[in-house]
């Protein structure tokens, strides 16, 4: 997989976000295998470098950082966050929230296509959390995006793939862009399911940091994410109405 | 002897008095320093919640915080007064029914440490919630405390015992001897593995409402609790807010982000609290570790106690014990003891 000029082999990104306590995040983020973290800048900085203790401890787990802009509601808030974001990590890499709606934290499309074609001009690498939708991945992509990233939920909800079909459109309209379904996801099937619809990658945080036992459960993503990968490369059968044995049943003396 | 060893404690807050009282009860002369004008004033135990429930606190602290804080609630009844046991209550809006049955899974490290209950039986306890809310846990064992008067009780407790305590002072020149390095997040200078985690609490008056022990609101966005403040056999509606926990070094004062974020929650608890009387807001950092455990660890003739992190009023007893036993027996490896031990003095 490769993700603005970078080849990385692990399919998983994870979030450093509400985990009982840094060392097991450290740990999950050790067994899980992962090779991209993302980081919330807004919450812990309040526009200063207070964030530092935490953010240090981010940068010695000796793996990429995707900064993210979570919680912003405004393109001019998630424009400043990915500035600041660039200067304290040093990486050109921004993953771009633009919420919409308190309730659900849908994206706000416009305001992200919006924000995404100010950082990209700035010469950000955008990865911008968006729905399933057709015609804004479109519009993201012209605005300079080289990696869409759709919902599988909303933020935190546990529910999986929502959209199937959305998501299954979506790869089949853009075969060569890196597609990562971020958010929404609780249990590893539903990150293997993503997978096997010939995702990308697969992002999340939540089901990791608040399961009983966050190590154990990062552990459970990296292997059904790489499973959910092999099996979409193996190109599975197709779903079939009748049996069809598989060892011959011709000969048999029941048949005579 | 060991026993008779003169010893300076570096910082009055909950872990530095703690500390001070376990080996002024065993013997030691001991001396605090303290840069604050009073008890535990400038250090973040001032901005504490006082709760004493080492089984809630098992939602996400490890198995030591647990089991450890178990020795807080006879510890500080034996010492002050004003230690209410009426254990605490755990409630979640009817949306978030979810948030109540995760707490309840997770926190159930030994049978009986919670019960669940319904609307009657939240009513029995704390009448002003009637109505309300149709499910609760129930943890009868915990406890709660005012940490600013426990904290001066304990003072006066130290002091009684023939402790001396030097406010407005700094540590710069040490008399020879052991001395107890208990300075919370300023040690940061020495413990470079020590980061600051903000909160930020707020303090409120509502006459209108009167809730007995402490409450926990569960929700996916902002927790809640709340603490009852009065001082004993007295209404004054005074309660206590907090559970922000930022990764953040920032000493600023409250955002507002902090208050509507807690006063909200305070709101969906009961709607009189609308009317409540802002009286104090607060925020610090608290110590912590990457493991979010506390740590005993020996420099020479000092000896550290930090990271109690959220867990001040709660560990800081059990802290105080294992620090007085291996100031008793050098050759002793309390399990919070971390690595630095091969530094041990061979005393």
């Amino acid at each position: 997989m490769n993700l603005y000029g970078v080849d990385l082999t692990a399919r998983l990104l994870l979030g450093t976000a509400q985990y009982p306590s840094p060392a097991i995040l450290a740990e999950a983020v050790r067994v899980s295998e992962t090779q991209v973290v993302t980081v919330c800048l807004r919450r812990e900085a309040a526009g200063e470098r207070q964030g530092e203790a935490f953010w240090s401890l981010i940068r010695s787990l000796g793996v990429r950082v995707l900064p993210n802009t979570a919680g912003c509601h405004s393109v001019a808030e998630a424009v400043t966050t990915a500035q600041m974001a660039r200067e304290v990590f040093g990486t050109p890499w921004i993953k771009l929230e633009v919420i919409g709606e308190n309730d659900t934290l849908c994206p706000d499309v416009f305001g992200l296509v919006e924000a995404a074609r100010i950082l990209t001009e700035e010469g950000f690498a955008v990865f911008p959390y968006t729905t399933e939708d057709l015609v804004v991945a479109e519009r993201l992509l012209a605005a300079g995006c080289r990696v869409l990233m759709p919902w599988g939920a909303p933020i935190g909800t546990a529910r999986g793939l929502n959209n199937p079909y959305g998501l299954r459109s979506l790869r089949a309209h853009f075969p060569d862009v890196p597609l990562i379904v971020d958010a929404g996801l609780g249990l590893p099937s539903q990150a293997a399911r993503a997978m096997e619809l010939g995702y990308d990658a697969v992002l999340l945080n939540t089901a990791v940091a608040k399961a009983g036992d966050p190590v154990a459960m990062a552990r459970a993503f990296g292997q059904a994410v790489a499973a959910g990968r092999q099996a979409y490369e193996a190109d599975p059968m197709e779903p079939r109405d009748m049996a069809a044995p598989s060892t011959p049943v011709l000969g048999k003396a029941v048949l005579g | 002897m060991a026993e008779r060893q003169v010893i300076t404690v570096v910082g009055g807050g909950v872990a530095g008095l703690c500390a001070a009282v376990a080996l002024r009860e065993r013997g030691h002369p001991v001396t605090v320093v303290e840069r604050g004008l009073g008890p535990g004033r400038q250090s973040c135990s001032w901005y504490a919640g006082g709760m004493l429930a080492p089984w809630c606190e098992g939602e996400t602290a490890e198995e030591p915080v647990v089991r450890l804080g178990q020795e807080a609630i006879g510890w500080w009844a034996d010492r002050v007064p004003g230690v209410e046991r009426r254990g605490s209550l755990v409630l979640a809006a009817a949306r978030d029914g979810p948030e109540l049955d995760r707490f309840a899974r997770r926190t159930a490290a030994q049978p009986g440490v919670h019960h669940l209950l319904n609307d009657g039986g939240i009513a029995a306890l704390e009448p002003a919630l009637a109505g309300r809310f149709t499910r609760a846990l129930y943890f009868p064992q915990e406890a709660h405390l005012d940490p600013r008067a426990a904290m001066a009780a304990l003072s006066r407790r130290f002091c009684g015992l023939g402790g001396i305590i030097r406010y407005r002072t700094e540590a710069d020149h040490l008399p020879r001897g052991l001395v107890v390095d208990a300075r919370g997040f300023a040690a940061r200078d020495a413990l470079t593995d020590l980061r600051g985690v903000r909160g930020e609490m707020l303090m409120i008056r509502a006459r209108d409402v009167r809730i007995t022990r402490p409450l926990r609101l569960l929700h996916p966005r902002h927790p809640l609790y709340l603490v009852p403040r009065d001082p004993p056999n007295q209404f004054e509606g005074l309660y206590m807010l907090g559970a922000t926990q930022i990764e953040s070094e920032d000493r600023g004062g409250v955002t507002a982000r902090g208050v509507v974020d807690l006063l909200n929650a305070a709101y969906a608890l009961h709607p009189a609290f609308a009317e409540a009387e802002i009286v104090e807001t607060g925020a610090d950092l608290r110590p912590a570790f990457p493991d979010n455990l506390p740590r005993l660890r020996r420099r020479g003739r000092r000896l550290y106690v930090n990271g109690l992190f959220r867990h001040g009023f709660l560990l800081a007893p059990a802290c105080a014990r294992m620090l007085a036993e291996v100031v008793a027996d050098p050759s002793f490896i309390p399990e919070i003891m971390d690595e630095d031990h091969r530094e041990r003095s061979p005393a």
